[in-house]
């Protein structure tokens, strides 16, 4: 993550919203973030937040209507919101996959694993049906999939949920993509499966040097893979820093009751067993409070928090905090 | 261990029946639980971790006769619930009550919260309309849900707000045994520490013994006294909750403690990964059925099944290394 190079992805100034009968719901709300080549960024946030939109965004797969995405997503420069179809078509599985968080649903159920994997390929890279068989083989050995011959014959409902999830780790890595989008990659599965997607992304990270966008409410995946960190709150970036500066120093106190709301082996046996809770729940999207989004659950709240919309502070590169208390520090 | 027991789970089973064919003939049995025995202790939190398909639910259902168990014995105040008839164990279910995983599935969406709560206390009081609404209106207030929601429908509510309606309803007969199936893993983590909260301060507050059922490490760490590890319908270890994750024998234990991911970018760490997935529970390994994945399996794994021991210091190991 070098701070000459360009980032492989910039976001600027992202507004997803959805015209719903009951009003509009701005489910992102002026993002700005920047991937960099060969780097995992995290993005966390309660569900709701707007996390997920941003990764169907990038990838332009909400039907518009009733959405309206507005703002800029640049992709090695070109912006991903002035392709037409064919355009954004000839980057999705090529140059940005998406790994889904449930891959019951996210997998064709009248296509073998091994159709569905070769579509993309041929689709893309003009292989032929016997090459893409060969390559796609060759893909669900790398995921570790054992026989991976015959199960490529088979359809999703054969697999189990690990081996479904590393089918899909499969697809979306099958044409070396340059981004990978990961939405909960790992929420459905158990912890030992977990860890062994996990272990499996981070390897094929390194050798295909992909970006990865990691999208997870789990802050201990979040500690293990992620380089940076954004935390989203109600369709905003609170905060944004390197994963450990994120750990030892949050500086949002959204963040702060995130991290102290999690229960941590061993913690109770120091620091008793109530855990910090953030009071209250996520505002209605439609009812959204009026300057800070966090102010009514916020245990440090000013008279201007009420009113006005905290500007977004930066601390340094790649850290940012949107929050009237730096915002004051930074003035006095 | 049997002293201090409120409720004794002895060698509990659960054996479903796998039917196929158009005289849907039994043609095998999926053992759920094989041989689960337990005891809680007034006043304390039993952990009941695993993961999906280890038979955990089954046993918080089995122990309510919400699913009726193969076998085994389930003692509670000196009476074996499995032998009870309707009536007896109608009159026993007001003691022993359960909170369900999924808040929106687990409450009634055509009944107001008022009704949804105060139905348990009409089926087994007989308290006027009036008593019964104050009695609601107090259990609103003790999980922290304002009375005057009262003729709200669920759909009304949040997931936790839900969660904090199914504990009201478990609570509204004063029951000594509350079986937490799950409660807080639909929850988004800021809830979810609101809900974790709510029940040990219950605990303390009305003396409850609480069965926590989760997949969730970290989270039945928290809470438990002591803690419990399935694996394939069988108890694979047994100890406190300190000394269970200090101090883990068991070779699954090891692995699913090494795997939860810490919240610490500094904390460095082994993981012993396990190969492959769960087994199906139709056609369980032979011995013990943790050797397909076991890291250190040796010969006699696959052929003896391990018996279930005492370690002292109530640390129990079902292993043949130990």
């Amino acid at each position: 993550m070098s701070e000459q190079s360009e980032p492989l992805l910039a976001i600027r100034g992202l507004r997803t919203r959805f015209h719903t009968y009951e009003g509009v719901v701005n489910a992102v709300d002026g993002l700005d973030i920047e991937v960099f080549r060969g780097e995992t960024l995290g993005l966390v946030g309660e569900s709701g937040c707007g996390k997920s939109v941003t990764a169907l965004s990038i990838l332009r797969l909400l039907r518009c209507p009733p959405a309206e995405i507005q703002g800029q997503i640049l992709f090695d420069g070109t912006n991903l919101l002035d392709l037409d179809q064919e355009g954004i078509r000839n980057i999705r599985g090529r140059d940005i996959s998406m790994i889904f968080q449930e891959p019951m649903t996210s997998l064709n159920p009248v296509l073998t694993i091994g159709e569905q994997i070769s579509e993309t390929l041929r689709r893309h890279k003009d292989m032929t049906r016997r090459e893409a068989w060969g390559r796609c083989v060759e893909m669900l050995r790398l995921v570790q999939i054992p026989g991976p011959k015959s199960r490529s014959k088979e359809y999703p409902h054969k697999l189990s949920g690990g081996m479904r999830q590393r089918a899909m780790i499969a697809m979306a890595l099958s044409c070396n993509p340059r981004l990978l989008l990961a939405d909960e990659p790992t929420t459905a599965l158990d912890v030992t499966i977990q860890a062994q997607i996990m272990t499996l992304m981070v390897r094929l990270k390194e050798e295909f040097e992909t970006s990865i966008v990691l999208i997870t409410h789990d802050l201990g995946i979040i500690a293990e893979m992620a380089s940076r960190v954004v935390v989203m709150y109600a369709g905003k970036m609170v905060e944004e820093a390197p994963v450990k500066e994120l750990f030892k120093d949050p500086r949002h106190p959204y963040t702060q009751g995130l991290l102290g709301s999690i229960p941590v082996i061993g913690r109770k046996f120091d620091g008793g067993q109530r855990l910090q809770e953030i009071p209250g729940m996520v505002p209605n999207p439609l009812e959204m409070p009026l300057g800070c989004r966090f102010n009514p659950r916020c245990p440090r709240t000013m008279s201007i928090c009420h009113q006005q919309e905290p500007p977004v502070v930066r601390l340094a590169d790649h850290r940012r905090v949107s929050c009237w208390l730096e915002a004051n520090k930074r003035d006095d | 261990m049997t002293d201090m027991a409120l409720l004794e789970v002895r060698n509990l089973k659960k054996h479903f029946p796998v039917k196929k064919g158009i005289l849907s003939r039994t043609v095998g049995y999926v053992r759920a639980v094989d041989g689960v025995s337990f005891s809680l202790r007034k006043g304390e939190t039993f952990g009941l971790v695993g993961e999906s398909g280890c038979g955990k639910t089954t046993v918080g259902r089995s122990i309510l006769r919400l699913i009726e168990p193969t076998a085994g014995q389930v003692v509670f105040n000196g009476q074996d619930l499995l032998t009870l008839d309707v009536e007896e164990l109608r009159q026993v279910r007001g003691s022993l009550q359960i909170i369900f995983q999924d808040p929106f599935s687990s409450l009634n969406p055509r009944m107001n919260v008022g009704k949804i709560i105060a139905e348990p206390i009409r089926n087994h009081l007989k308290d006027t309309k009036a008593q019964t609404r104050d009695r609601v209106a107090h259990l609103m207030e003790s999980v922290g849900l304002h009375p005057d929601q009262m003729s709200r429908y669920p759909h009304e509510f949040s997931g936790g707000q839900r969660q904090r309606i199914g504990i009201a309803r478990a609570l509204a007969l004063n029951p000594m045994v509350i079986v937490c199936d799950e409660p807080v893993s639909a929850l988004d983590v800021s809830i979810q520490a609101q809900v974790i909260n709510l029940l040990v301060e219950l605990q303390e507050k009305m003396n409850l013994s609480y069965i926590f059922i989760a997949h969730d490490l970290s989270v039945v760490e928290h809470i438990s006294d002591r803690v419990a590890v399935m694996y394939l319908g069988r108890i694979v270890e047994m100890a406190t909750d300190r000394e269970l994750y200090q101090n883990p024998q068991h070779p699954y234990t090891q692995a699913l403690l090494s795997a939860v991911p810490i919240p610490d970018p500094e904390a460095g760490r082994q993981r012993i990964l396990l190969e492959g997935d769960i087994p199906g529970p139709l056609n369980l390994p032979s011995g013990c059925t943790f050797h397909t994945r076991c890291p250190k399996r040796m010969e006699e794994c696959s052929q003896k099944e391990p018996i279930f021991k005492d370690q002292g210091n109530d640390h129990w190991v079902a292993c043949h290394l130990i």
